[in-house]
């Protein structure tokens, strides 16, 4: 076990290059950060070529990335568009948007995984059609549609919650966000779950159980559940990348202050240090995230082990 | 949908008759080739007929929107602004006044080309570097693995706004050759599996043993097998690229105004979404049918093709 996880993070180390490399390479060799500084009105082309010497921006690419990540490594992640260090703003955005995140992944895994059991023993019945088809129509209607009409309907009209949420985003006001933020992956879990349990309910172990006489509750979740979960537990892993990527759109819509929203700002502003520095931790926290997944296969299945 | 399953599995068994010996050959259907079969499931299919007719739909208003929408989509008049559905209007207007069913009706174009043109991208590119890695394995193998990693790591969403915002003006072709760039290693990782599926297979080595070149063995005899499940998910693929087309100019960096855009009107009809509901759901709601209809074609196209993952 301990030399899998080392041989995956070894393994993890180019791609992280790989990636940030090309997020890097996308700002600093696409855009211009220097005209980014002065807004509207043209720089002086004094100041700017004494900003760009200052900056290292006349520097071979690679030699930028490379003091750029030595930053990186000694927690200088560089200055945003206002003047406070992107440090900061990640120590107020990040917490925001994993507590958004958590929310959407509670969602996904107690609606998703309960409607893709119920659906996956009851397949060609009209339960099943009805939630089969009700996924299909989630999966089309785009994120920012959902996220407008859930927010017009229960934060305007029914009033059940705060249209927008407050800077300090606290857990219950993230409840329709994160919902909203969940919905796409939730269908995807739910019919995956689905496909695998109808899948299972056919193996012979499960026959097995049943002829034992083993009672419903514990055949359904020590050995049907527990089998069925593994690529459900795969996908939720992945997408927690993605939903963190994702909440780009969701936090627009109900105005939260996270890595979405300050990714955004810093878009808008070409302020290149934002930008860079948000998409690093983001990979990172996706990379570690596939790894983990990786990991929690053997607890759930004895069969996988590493070496 | 389940029941047709055992029916899919007895079409691949030949007849037999009641002492269990096989029919002689004369008797029974031609041997039907995996395509013939799908495309006999298909025509039973109510879902593929109808997902077919709303996407033909869709391209025949994309090649030639004015058949059916006869107001210019630009000219607009804001004494009209935010008016509601009416007679002469059924969709009513937006927030410049234009009228939101021509807005709706040619903003199809975009959509659908930015969808053609992306998936067309992504299956070539996908399945010609997935396939050669499939194929003769070894460092090539290894190097496509680790790109697509590379590509893997950075969520499409945030490669999408970085990328785009770098440039200035948006164009269906910007926009296209972007979700070409992120999208293609998912298509090549599933191609490289269908492909060493079938390259392990019997016939692969009966016509290696005849003395069959890389080029015919690819061609002729690996491609057909492996195809299948590259058609499935570009079918399904082109609609969530059109999803994506629209969330990208939603967020301002896909298309930009004055290109006519599901996306673009929907953005800025969500400002209004109090006062003039009727700004939304009429983009929202073409988009939502296109992209569903996609999806239901690639599910009708997998039901066909592969019997099991039903």
């Amino acid at each position: 076990m301990g030399r899998y996880v080392i041989r995956r993070l070894l393994q993890m180390i180019p791609v992280f290059i790989g990636s940030t490399f090309l997020i890097f390479f996308m700002v600093y060799a696409l855009g211009d950060p220097v005209a980014a500084l002065f807004g509207d009105r043209a720089p002086d082309p004094a100041t700017a070529a004494q900003i760009r010497n200052e900056l290292h921006l006349n520097d071979p690419l690679w030699k930028q990335y490379l003091l750029y990540m030595k930053n990186i490594f000694s927690g200088d992640f560089g200055t945003a568009f206002n003047g406070q260090s992107v440090t900061s703003l990640m120590g107020s955005a990040f917490p925001v948007t994993i507590r958004l995140t958590i929310v959407a992944i509670i969602f996904e895994i107690i609606i998703g995984i309960t409607l893709g059991v119920i659906t996956g023993m009851r397949r060609g019945k009209p339960v099943d059609t009805g939630v089969l088809l009700l996924t299909l129509i989630v999966i089309s209607v785009p994120t920012f549609v959902t996220g407008y009409v859930l927010q017009y309907l229960f934060g305007v009209q029914l009033k059940w919650t705060a249209p927008s949420v407050s800077p300090e985003a606290p857990f219950n006001e993230l409840i329709l966000p994160g919902l909203v933020l969940a919905l796409v992956s939730l269908a995807y879990v739910t019919r995956l779950t689905r496909t695998s349990i109808a899948e299972n309910t056919r193996a012979d172990y499960l026959r097995t159980a049943v002829a034992k006489g083993l009672p419903r509750r514990r055949i359904i979740i020590r050995h049907l559940l527990r089998n069925s979960l593994i690529p459900v537990v795969t996908f939720i892993g992945t997408d927690v990348g993605f939903l963190m990527g994702g909440a780009i759109v969701t936090e627009r819509i109900f105005n939260i202050h996270g890595v979405g929203f300050q990714l955004y700002q810093g878009i808008l502003r070409n302020n290149a240090p934002t930008v860079v520095g948000f998409v690093t931790i983001l990979v990172l926290v996706f990379l570690l995230a596939n790894l983990l997944v990786d990991l929690l296969y053997a607890v759930l299945d004895p069969r996988i082990r590493y070496a | 949908m389940p029941e047709n399953t055992d029916a899919a599995i007895l079409d691949g068994v030949p007849p037999t008759t009641q002492d269990g010996t096989a029919l002689p050959q004369d008797t029974r259907d031609k041997a039907r080739s995996l395509w013939t079969d799908a495309w006999y499931d298909l025509r039973r299919n109510p879902v593929f007929y109808i997902s077919s007719l709303v996407i033909l739909f869709l391209v025949f208003i994309s090649i030639w929107p004015g058949a059916i929408a006869h107001t210019d989509p630009l000219q607009c008049d804001l004494i009209n602004s935010q008016n509601g559905p009416s007679g002469g209007h059924w969709f009513g207007f937006d927030q410049q006044g234009c009228d939101v069913y021509s807005r709706t009706v040619h903003g199809a174009r975009n959509s659908v080309e930015v969808g053609l043109l992306s998936t067309v991208g992504v299956a070539l590119l996908g399945s010609v570097l997935g396939g050669l890695a499939g194929y003769f394995g070894g460092w090539l193998d290894a190097i496509l693995s680790r790109v697509s990693d590379i590509f893997f790591g950075i969520p499409i969403l945030l490669g999408g706004v970085v990328f785009l915002s770098a440039f200035k003006g948006g164009s269906v072709s910007i926009v296209s050759t972007f979700i070409i760039l992120l999208g293609w290693p998912q298509l090549a990782r599933i191609a490289r599996g269908a492909v060493i599926t079938a390259k392990e297979q019997d016939y692969v080595l009966a016509a290696k043993a005849l003395g069959a070149g890389h080029g015919r063995l690819l061609l002729r005899h690996i491609a057909p097998n492996a195809l299948a499940p590259v058609i499935v998910w570009s079918t399904i693929a082109l609609g969530t690229f059109i999803s994506l087309e629209a969330t990208l100019s939603f967020l301002g960096v896909g298309l930009k105004p004055p290109a006519v855009s599901w996306g673009i009107d929907i953005s800025s009809a969500s400002e209004q979404i109090r006062n003039a509901p009727h700004m939304l759901l009429f983009p929202a709601g073409a988009l939502s049918i296109t992209v569903l209809a996609f999806i239901l074609l690639g599910d009708a196209v997998r039901d066909a093709l592969d019997p099991k993952l039903r």
